[in-house]
């Protein structure tokens, strides 16, 4: 069954900024969504339409066949949503947060599972200080066990873990898979594209408001992902239009040290030969030259384009900061 | 057909009263003990003068009106304060995202709004009741006026909130547009007082008919008639909550 599917969704913001565009996505029941983008493609435009924090222009949703829209609270009370921004109540405790929100989505609050929630998230040892005594982890991880307080089926994670370190990501990924496993799907946004490859089971690439692609990650992984050729110059190449259009078939990609080639298949095997020497015409001999099977974040940047890489980045370092 | 959330309702209603009450030396023992000071300056600056045409002596003139302007002024409060810190920390789309429809949400902030109001209101009286003479001559009027004060200000505290997007806007309200009407709306004099343009220019303020049949549930004396007023005082604190639900419904200001 399709938990949410989405149809042709737009939205325009007052300003005139068109943030989504025509965006059709089917997520399965069950599965653990990956949806990608670099900062601005429209994921939090599109996080916050299901959260109904923002209105969509036009397009349809449905929620395991509810109408978003027409059956709103139905919808609601099975959506948990970890907002990107941080919120937090400055008056309360951790527990008593979790037991408003609770009351708030029409749920009594349950007090086994809510320190269960702050036992997993570990905040058990400040369940009883006020939310203005924690640290800005303490206060992302708070958000998280919200989202959870009335068991919704559907989870949405809008950048959970910027500001989160490593190790306690971790037990936070472990939490989720759990969750999965117990039946809730989930939808997650993230920066760190080596998490959405190792936890996700689809994923779905959108930029500037548009669906880039949307599939199984497996699948995504066979069809799209492939060799590439890397090149070492000891700096960054200049890709001027020109070479750019030399290198068109390579789809070519500046690294640090110098460039990447993507490698296809051709009669008789692989491009490689013809890439290396395309290269040197290019750029003249290489210091070093590797070859490697592209990972997710390979395919996110092709697809994206380079623009979308420089914009990754300096998202990542927004949410490191 | 939506189901009611009444539970959601009702923790919304519970958690603004827990709110105040978490911070009562502000919500509470403020508002009362400010009222006092000016009950004490007053009675020594006046002595024993009656005001004129009304058979009271200002003191007890005064009373009322203090105890309808700490509750018009709390019942702002409460709302536009919870509004806009939940703005500005963030937490407003906990309200957006839960399953609470608008008129949900409305009554549970304004329900609040009243409770600030009439806690304030009674600490108040309390305090107060060893060294007045306190008469409730019309109990039902007092309720009324009460209620529907404490609504309509409830409900302007959240559309003010809901304008606001900092805490400086919402002191702007309460400064320039709270502070002046309920100050000039006769709570320390009679308009009879008054040269007959001010009488007019009083007349047009909505807050003067508000504290002027508060006290008439007191005194039994007034400048307007009570029973005539209710109707309009009733009809807006039903205007309000249903300008308050419209604007959440609609999404102003708080929905892209």
């Amino acid at each position: 069954m399709t938990a949410l599917a989405i149809h042709r969704l737009c939205k325009v913001y007052d300003n005139g900024n068109q943030a989504l565009s025509d965006v059709s996505l089917d997520i399965p029941e069950g599965s653990f969504y990956a949806l990608l983008g670099p900062n601005g493609a429209g994921k939090s435009t599109l996080i916050n339409i299901l959260a109904d924090t923002v209105r969509a222009s036009s397009g349809a949703i449905s929620l395991f066949g509810h109408d978003l829209l027409a059956e709103r609270s139905w919808c609601k009370r099975r959506i948990g949503v970890v907002p990107q921004e941080m919120a937090f109540d400055p008056f309360f405790t951790p527990r008593e947060v979790l037991a408003f929100t609770s009351g708030l989505f029409g749920c009594k609050p349950d007090y086994d599972w809510i320190d269960e929630l702050l036992a997993r998230l570990e905040l058990i040892d400040h369940a009883k200080k006020n939310t203005r005594q924690l640290s800005g982890g303490m206060r992302r991880r708070l958000l998280v066990a919200q989202a959870l307080v009335h068991r919704p089926k559907l989870v949405i994670l809008d950048e959970p873990t910027a500001g989160v370190d490593v190790e306690l990501r971790r037990r936070l990924w472990d939490f989720m898979r759990e969750l999965n496993a117990a039946g809730a799907t989930i939808l997650l946004t993230t920066h760190y594209l080596d998490e959405a490859e190792e936890l996700c089971d689809h994923v779905a690439i959108i930029d500037r408001g548009a669906l880039l692609t949307a599939r199984p990650m497996q699948e995504m992984m066979r069809e799209i992902a492939s060799s590439c050729l890397c090149l070492n110059y000891g700096g960054p190449v200049d890709l001027s239009t020109e070479i750019a259009d030399k290198l068109a078939t390579f789809e070519p990609r500046p690294s640090d040290e110098g460039v990447c080639l993507k490698l296809g298949r051709q009669q008789g095997g692989s491009t490689f030969h013809r890439a290396y020497q395309a290269a040197v015409a290019c750029f003249g001999e290489p210091l070093d030259a590797g070859i490697r099977r592209e990972d997710l974040e390979d395919v996110f940047l092709r697809l994206t384009g380079n623009g979308a890489a420089k914009r990754m980045d300096e998202g990542g370092d927004d949410a490191a900061g | 057909m939506r189901p009611v959330n009444s539970l959601g309702a009702w923790t919304l209603f519970t958690r603004e009263v827990r709110r105040f009450l978490k911070v009562k030396m502000q919500t509470i023992v403020t508002p009362a003990l400010t009222a006092m000071l000016y009950l004490v300056i007053f009675r020594y600056a006046m002595g024993a003068r009656q005001v004129p045409g009304m058979g009271v002596d200002y003191f007890s003139f005064l009373v009322p009106g203090l105890a309808m302007m700490a509750m018009l002024q709390n019942a702002f409060a409460n709302t536009s304060s919870s509004m806009i810190m939940g703005k500005v920390m963030g937490m407003h789309i906990y309200l957006l995202m839960a399953p609470l429809s608008a008129i949900e949400v409305v009554l549970a902030f304004l329900a609040a709004a009243v409770v600030r109001a009439l806690v304030v209101v009674v600490v108040f009286l309390a305090v107060l009741s060893p060294f007045v003479d306190l008469h409730l001559l019309h109990p039902e009027v007092i309720l009324l006026y009460g209620l529907c004060g404490s609504i309509i200000m409830g409900g302007l505290g959240l559309i003010g909130g809901i304008w606001a997007r900092d805490f400086d806007h919402v002191a702007m309200v309460t400064n320039f547009v709270i502070l002046p009407l309920t100050f000039l709306s006769g709570v320390f004099y009679s308009v009879k007082q008054l040269p007959p343009l001010w009488q007019q220019i009083n007349h047009a303020n909505p807050f003067f008919y508000l504290i002027d049949g508060f006290r008439y549930g007191f005194l039994d004396v007034g400048d307007t008639d009570p029973y005539a007023s209710m109707t309009v005082v009733v009809a807006t604190a039903l205007t309000t909550t249903l300008v308050c639900w419209q604007l959440w419904r609609t999404g102003w200001r708080m929905k892209e």
